[in-house]
C-alpha cells in the first residue's frame, strides 16, 4: 500500500520557523511507523532527525506523536492506524531541537526529584531483603516505565505548567514509594505535596491511554493521592 | 573545541558502563559519555535472567556454574577469568537486591530463578533453576536499578555525546574525542583511565535482536588505533527471534517449558540433545533449527519453526519429561502463569505477529544476538594488546564490547548480565586505583586531527552510493556466508564483498552537513565501524579450520583442539587484518566431548 506520510520538520540552522513535509512511502500492513522513517532517511531526505534505538519498544527513544497520540514509532505498525495518511509530529510541551527531536532535559529533571532509587540505610542481610511475592506484585506495574515520556507530554496539565512534576516523575515515586523495601515515602509524598505535585492530576486519562508499556497510570497517580491524603502507605 | 579533564572517563552507560562508573566514582572523579540517554541502552532489552548459584530454589554451586560455562564456551573460555565470574556472581546479584532491583520473588520471599539453556545440576545433567529474574524484562531492571544509583551517587552524565576516537600517547589512554550531538562540536575528554563499555555490533547482519545503536563503536575505534580484536569469529546466533525481524524471545519461554516444534509437530531437540533438551546451548539449538529448516521440515517449508508455549504443550511434554516443581509436585503451569512470567513477550507477539502466545505458538528463527569477541582484556578488565596479555596503561574494557574470555566459543545465556556487572564492576575499581597512582600524561597535539579527518571523508566525496544500499549488501551477506553455518568458499565471497563494499563506502552519500543532531553523519560513521568489524569477523572465521561453539563449518566439522584450541587476534594493518593467537587459560577442566 501507499502511504502519505507527512512529517513535522524543523532545522534550527535554517528554517525560521517549522513546516511539515509529505513522503510518498510504499508500506507492507505490518510495518513499522519507524519502518517509514527510516524509508524516508536512507531514501529520500537524510537529514530527517529523530531518536531510535532499540526498534521494538524496549528502550524508549522514539516516543512521538502520530496521528495526534503519543506512541513509539516501533510500536505502532501502519495497520492499526487505519489510514494511508500519517502524521508524524514530536512530542508536545518540549522545546524543538531538530525535527522530531525534542529536549528531554526537563522531563529527566522531574524525574530525578522524584528521588528515584531506593531509599534505605539499614544495614543490608548477607543475603537478598526478603520480599513477599504480594509485595513485590503491589509495584509491579510501575517498574516496567522506560522513560519515553510519552504519558507526561500527552498530559493537559502539563502542557498547561512544565513545572508539574507529570505522570512519568510520579509513577517512578510509586515504584518506590510502594516498594517494601523502601523508607524514602514520607519524603517523596511531600515532594509531591507540593503546587507543582499530585494535586494538578485532574485524572484526564491520556497518560495511562499514551503509555506504550500498558502501565495504568492513573491508578497509580490516585494511589500516591490517597497517601498524600492520608499519610498511609496501604 | 572544548577540553574536559577527569581521573576516570567510561564510554557507554549500559549495564557494564554504569556499573564501572558506580564503582569508579566512589574514589576518582568519573565522567560518562553516552550516545544514547543511559536509559535507551541495549541492557535494557534484556530479557530472561542473570545467572548466579544462589540455590534459592533447588541445590547448585558456583562450581556447576563454572562448568557448566566452560562447556557452553566449548573449551575456549579462559578458566581463571570464568571461575572468577561465577564466584562474584552471588554476591554480585545480592548487591543488586540490595540496590533496590525488583527481582521476582519466590514463596519464601527469597529470589526467583528459572532454568536456562546449558545451567545443569552437574551429578543429574538436568537443568537447574539458576537465572535470576524478574518477570522476564531482567536486563531493563538492571538498567534502571543502576541508572537510579548513578543519580543517588550524583554521577557525572554527559548524555548524548558520541565517541568517535582514542587518543593514545607515550603508549598510554589518554583521552577520548567525542561529539555533542545537540551542538555537532567535538569535546576532548582528556583522562587518565578510560573505560570502554559500547556494547556488540549485531547490526553487521540481516536478522538480528540487536538495537540500531549496536554498532560495533568501541572495536572498531580500538582496531583503528592498532589494538586487536580477539575471537571475533565467535557470534551467537539465539535460536528464538521472532520470524523476519529478529526481536529476542527469552529462552526463559523454554525454561518454563515451552517447546520447539517442526511442521510435522515434533519436538525435533529430542534427536539432538537427549538429556535437556529444548534447554541445550543456543548454538546446539540453533544448528539444529537450519538443519531442521533445511531438511524442510520449517513450517509450511519456509524458513521458521515454532516455539510453542500453550500451557497444554508445556504440560504434555512436562508430564513425559517428569519435570517436578521445588516442591516435588509435578510440573503444571496454566495461561495465567505464563502471562505473568513472560508478560513482555505476550506483549511483543501480540503487537508484531497479532499472535497470542498463550493460545498460539510463535514463528521464531535464529538471530544474530550477542559478540562472544572483542577488545582483550583479562580479568580485571583491563586491556591487553598482545600474544603476551601486556597491558595498555590506562585503557580498560568491560560488557558486550569486551573479550576476557568468558564466554569462548559460545555464551550461556544469563551471563551476559552476569559479565557486565563482574567486570565492569572490577573496571570501574582498577581504573580508579590507576588514575589515583598517576599523573595525567600530555595530550596529543592535535588530538580531534583523525575525528575531523574521519568525518571529511564522509562529508566530502562524490557522494555515488547510498549508505543503506551498503548496509543492506553487508547484512544479507553476512547473514548467508557468515552465519550459524560456514563454508570456506561462502566466507571467502563474503570478504570480497565486505572489500567491495569498503571501497564503495568511500562514496558514500551524507546529505546533511549541518551540526546540530546530524544523526546521518553519525549513522554512516556507524556504518563504516560495522564494515570493519564485519571484515574481522569474516577473516578470523576463514582462518579458523574446525568447528567449535558458534562457529560451525561444513567443511570442517569437528572441533580440531590439536590445532585450534587458542584465542584468535586480529589486527587492522593498512588496509589488511593480520592474524595471531594466544593460548586459552586452564584451571580444572580438560577439554572433553561437548554432549547436551
Amino acid at each position: 500500500m501507499q502511504v502519505k506520510l507527512k512529517i513535522f520538520r524543523y532545522n534550527p540552522e535554517t528554517d525560521k520557523k517549522p513546516h511539515y513535509e509529505t513522503y510518498k512511502v510504499e508500506a507492507e500492513p505490518t510495518d513499522r511507523v519507524l519502518d517509514l522513517l527510516e524509508y524516508v532517511k536512507n531514501y529520500i531526505d537524510g537529514t530527517l532527525s529523530y531518536r531510535r534505538s532499540c526498534a521494538h519498544g524496549v528502550c524508549g527513544s522514539d516516543a512521538m506523536r502520530i496521528n495526534g497520540v503519543n506512541r513509539l514509532a516501533c510500536k505502532v505498525l501502519v495497520k492499526e492506524l487505519k489510514t494511508s495518511k500519517i502524521t508524524v509530529e514530536p512530542l508536545l510541551g518540549m522545546a524543538v531541537h531538530k525535527d522530531l527531536i525534542v529536549d528531554m532535559e526537563p522531563f529527566f529533571e522531574h524525574y530525578r526529584s522524584m528521588l528515584p532509587y531506593l531509599i534505605n540505610d539499614e544495614p543490608p542481610p548477607k543475603r537478598e531483603r526478603l520480599q513477599s511475592p504480594e509485595e513485590r506484585d503491589r509495584f509491579d506495574d510501575t517498574t516496567k516505565c522506560i522513560l519515553c515520556a510519552a504519558c507526561t507530554t500527552s498530559c493537559p496539565s502539563f502542557w498547561v505548567n512544565e513545572s508539574y512534576y507529570g505522570p512519568a516523575a510520579i509513577v517512578n515515586a510509586h515504584r518506590f514509594i510502594f516498594d517494601s523495601r523502601d523508607r524514602g515515602g514520607p519524603q517523596r509524598l511531600e515532594i509531591l505535596n507540593d503546587q507543582f505535585g499530585i494535586y494538578r492530576c485532574h485524572t484526564i486519562f491520556n497518560c495511562t491511554l499514551a503509555c506504550p508499556r500498558d502501565i495504568e497510570i492513573t491508578k497509580a497517580i490516585g494511589e500516591v493521592k490517597k497517601a498524600v491524603a492520608t499519610g498511609k502507605l496501604d | 573545541m572544548k577540553i574536559h579533564q577527569f581521573d576516570v572517563v567510561v564510554v557507554g552507560a549500559g549495564g557494564a558502563g554504569l556499573m564501572a562508573a558506580l564503582y569508579a566514582s566512589r574514589n576518582a572523579n568519573t565522567a560518562v559519555l553516552s550516545k544514547l540517554y543511559p536509559t535507551r541502552s541495549h541492557t535494557g532489552a534484556a530479557q530472561g535472567g542473570v545467572g548466579a548459584a544462589l540455590g534459592s530454589e533447588e541445590e547448585d554451586h558456583a562450581e556447576w556454574h563454572t562448568y557448566d560455562t566452560v562447556k557452553g564456551s566449548d573449551y575456549l573460555g579462559d578458566q581463571d577469568a570464568i571461575e572468577f565470574m561465577c564466584e562474584e556472581a552471588i554476591e554480585a546479584v545480592y548487591e543488586l537486591e540490595h540496590m533496590g532491583l525488583p527481582f521476582s520473588r519466590t514463596s519464601e520471599g527469597r529470589i526467583a530463578q528459572r532454568p536456562f539453556g546449558g545451567h545443569t545440576n552437574n551429578v543429574t545433567g538436568k537443568p537447574v533453576r539458576r537465572a535470576c529474574y524478574a518477570a522476564d524484562r531482567t536486563g531493563h531492571m538492571i538498567l534502571q536499578t543502576l541508572y537510579q544509583q548513578c543519580i543517588k551517587n550524583r554521577v557525572r552524565f554527559y548524555d548524548e555525546f558520541h565517541v568517535i576516537d582514542l587518543l593514545l600517547a607515550n603508549g598510554a589512554a589518554v583521552g577520548v574525542v567525542a561529539l555533542e550531538l545537540s551542538s555537532g562540536e567535538l569535546h576532548v575528554f582528556h583522562a587518565k583511565s578510560i573505560i570502554f563499555a559500547t556494547g556488540g555490533h549485531g547490526r553487521v547482519w540481516e536478522i538480528t535482536s540487536n538495537a540500531y545503536a549496536y554498532s560495533g563503536d568501541g572495536v572498531a575505534i580500538t582496531l583503528r588505533r592498532g589494538i586487536p580484536a580477539e575471537d571475533m569469529e565467535f557470534f551467537q546466533f539465539h535460536p528464538t527471534g521472532i520470524f523476519k525481524l529478529g526481536i529476542l524471545i527469552t529462552e526463559g519461554v523454554r525454561g518454563e517449558g515451552g517447546v520447539l516444534l517442526n511442521d510435522k509437530g515434533e519436538r525435533f531437540m529430542e534427536q539432538y540433545a537427549p538429556t535437556v533438551k529444548d534447554l541445550a546451548s543456543r548454538d546446539v539449538i540453533s544448528r539444529a533449527m537450519y538443519i531442521e529448516m533445511k531438511e524442510g521440515r520449517g513450517i509450511g517449508g519456509k524458513r521458521y519453526l515454532y516455539l510453542d508455549v500453550r500451557p497444554e504443550t508445556v504440560n504434555k511434554y512436562a508430564a513425559q519429561d517428569g519435570r517436578k516443581r521445588p516442591d516435588g509436585s509435578p510440573y503444571v503451569v496454566t495461561g495465567e502463569e505464563i502471562l505473568s512470567k513472560l508478560p513482555d513477550i505476550v506483549d511483543f507477539c501480540r503487537t508484531y505477529l497479532g499472535v497470542d502466545p498463550v493460545s498460539q505458538p510463535m514463528p521464531v528463527q535464529p538471530t544474530a544476538h550477542y559478540a562472544m569477541g572483542g577488545i582483550p582484556t583479562n580479568k580485571f578488565g583491563e586491556v591487553v594488546t598482545d600474544e603476551n596479555n601486556t597491558v595498555l596503561p590506562g585503557l580498560y574494557a568491560a560488557g558486550e564490547v569486551a573479550c576476557v574470555s568468558v564466554h569462548g566459543a559460545n555464551r550461556l545465556g544469563t551471563n551476559s548480565l552476569l559479565d557486565l556487572l563482574v567486570f565492569g564492576k572490577y573496571a570501574g575499581i582498577k581504573a580508579a586505583q590507576f588514575a589515583n597512582g598517576t599523573q595525567f600524561q600530555g595530550l596529543p597535539t592535535d588530538p580531534t586531527d583523525f575525528t575531523r579527518q574521519q568525518f571529511d571523508t564522509l562529508l566530502n566525496n562524490d557522494g555515488k552510493e547510498q549508505a543503506a544500499d551498503i548496509a543492506t549488501e553487508m547484512q544479507s551477506v553476512m547473514n548467508d556466508y557468515v552465519g550459524v553455518f560456514r563454508t570456506e568458499e561462502g566466507m571467502l565471497s563474503a570478504k570480497e564483498k565486505i572489500q567491495e563494499l569498503k571501497e564503495r563506502f568511500k562514496h558514500v552519500k551524507v546529505d546533511d552537513s549541518g551540526k546540530t543532531f546530524n544523526t546521518e553523519l553519525l549513522n554512516t560513521w556507524e556504518l563504516g565501524n560495522l564494515l570493519e568489524l564485519a571484515e574481522v569477523t569474516t577473516v578470523s572465521a576463514i582462518a579458523r579450520k574446525e568447528s567449535r561453539g558458534a562457529h560451525a563449518r561444513d567443511d570442517f566439522t569437528k572441533r580440531d583442539d590439536d590445532d585450534w584450541l587458542k584465542h584468535t587476534l586480529a589486527w587492522q594493518r593498512d588496509g589488511d587484518v593480520e592474524l595471531r593467537y594466544k593460548p586459552v587459560v586452564f584451571t580444572k577442566f580438560q577439554p572433553k566431548e561437548r554432549v547436551y
